[in-house]
């Protein structure tokens, strides 16, 4: 146990001295890369989107974030299938009923979380989010729900159901824009004046899809964990 | 204290990759070695985060008229981070539920204990 330790340390030293070796020729706060400061000048005119972050994910690595998405998925799918061997046990008895209060409340903050993603993630072009961070608050807000009202049963097939359109409505949108401009993902609605909510072309629509499915996929992953 | 100015994202991110990478080696329950693996995917967040930073930048986000495009954060780093968080999150699912079904399986946590997963 204790060569284990010291073994583990001494990999350890050599790991961080080796990275911290190449990162000495990248000062802090100096400016940026090639790519960054391409992107910045021409992201607005060439995307249409306010936030040049979002056009990176979905505009100029669109394909990368297909990808994510899909890492994504696979991580929900093997989760629910080691899920699905759990020794079933009944735990609604064992545990006490929550209170009044704590109900009532979560009632009422539920369908005010739910917004508050949706805003997250229809605003991905112009305000700090996205799909991502959207689908993530919305999983929250399904925490919160499963955690107070024990009894209130989310349906598995439903989650299932909008994951799937989600990623559809990505691929589907890819596919458009390779009949429409010659390759996958090319952005051919129109692309809008700068900083207004109809902007930046295929840009909200997939930040849309990126929404319901990651919201979908995350509260799935959390109905499983619970409900085994 | 100038050193300590330039550098102390970087050297709290290294902080963090060490911790979390010490736990994974050293501890042998594995609740605790998932817990080290996501404070290490913490750190490389804030690592990545911190090699697109300059100073007195602003958000690359053209929200008003004025801003100055050479004053902005580099939105590589960040679009990256953006997902990677994301990722992490499914990561971190898929690993405790790996230890859900491993205590039923051998009733312990303890990695010394799991004779196939001994080192």
């Amino acid at each position: 146990m204790k060569m284990r330790k010291i073994i583990g340390l001494i990999l350890m030293l050599v790991i961080i001295l080796a990275v911290a070796a190449t990162l000495v020729k990248i000062p802090f706060g100096a400016p940026k890369t090639k790519v960054g400061s391409y992107y910045i000048e021409n992201g607005t005119r060439q995307t249409g989107a306010a936030n040049i972050v979002t056009s990176v994910v979905l505009n100029y690595r669109g394909f990368d974030t297909l990808g994510e998405v899909t890492v994504l998925f696979i991580a929900a799918l093997g989760l629910g299938a080691i899920t699905f061997t759990f020794n079933k046990r009944d735990r609604k008895g064992s545990l006490t009923p929550s209170s009044l209060v704590l109900k009532t409340g979560c009632k009422f903050l539920f369908p005010l979380i739910l917004l508050f993603g949706t805003y997250i993630f229809i605003h991905g072009h112009l305000t700090p989010g996205g799909g991502f961070q959207g689908g993530a608050i919305i999983a929250s807000a399904y925490v919160l729900i499963y955690l107070s009202c024990r009894e209130k049963e989310v349906k598995r097939n439903r989650l299932i159901t909008i994951e799937s359109i989600g990623g559809l409505i990505f691929v589907g949108i890819g596919i458009m824009g390779l009949l429409f401009g010659g390759y996958f993902l090319f952005n051919f609605l129109p692309k809008g004046v700068l900083n207004t909510l109809f902007s930046a072309g295929i840009i909200p629509v997939l930040y849309i899809a990126i929404g319901f499915k990651v919201g979908s996929e995350l509260a799935g992953i959390i109905v499983d964990f619970i409900t085994s | 204290m100038g050193f300590l100015n330039s550098y102390i994202y970087y050297i709290a991110s290294f902080g963090l990759i060490f911790i979390g990478l010490y736990i994974l080696v050293a501890k042998s329950n594995l609740i605790k070695m998932i817990i080290g693996l996501n404070i290490a995917d913490s750190g490389v967040n804030l690592l990545l985060i911190s090699i697109g930073y300059i100073k007195r930048g602003t958000a690359p986000i053209f929200s008003k008229p004025n801003l100055n495009p050479k004053l902005m954060v580099d939105p590589v780093p960040q679009a990256l981070v953006l997902t990677a968080i994301v990722i992490g999150v499914a990561v971190l699912a898929l690993a405790l539920s790996f230890a859900v079904r491993l205590f039923q399986h051998y009733d312990t946590l303890d990695m010394r204990k799991i004779k196939e997963q001994r080192w």
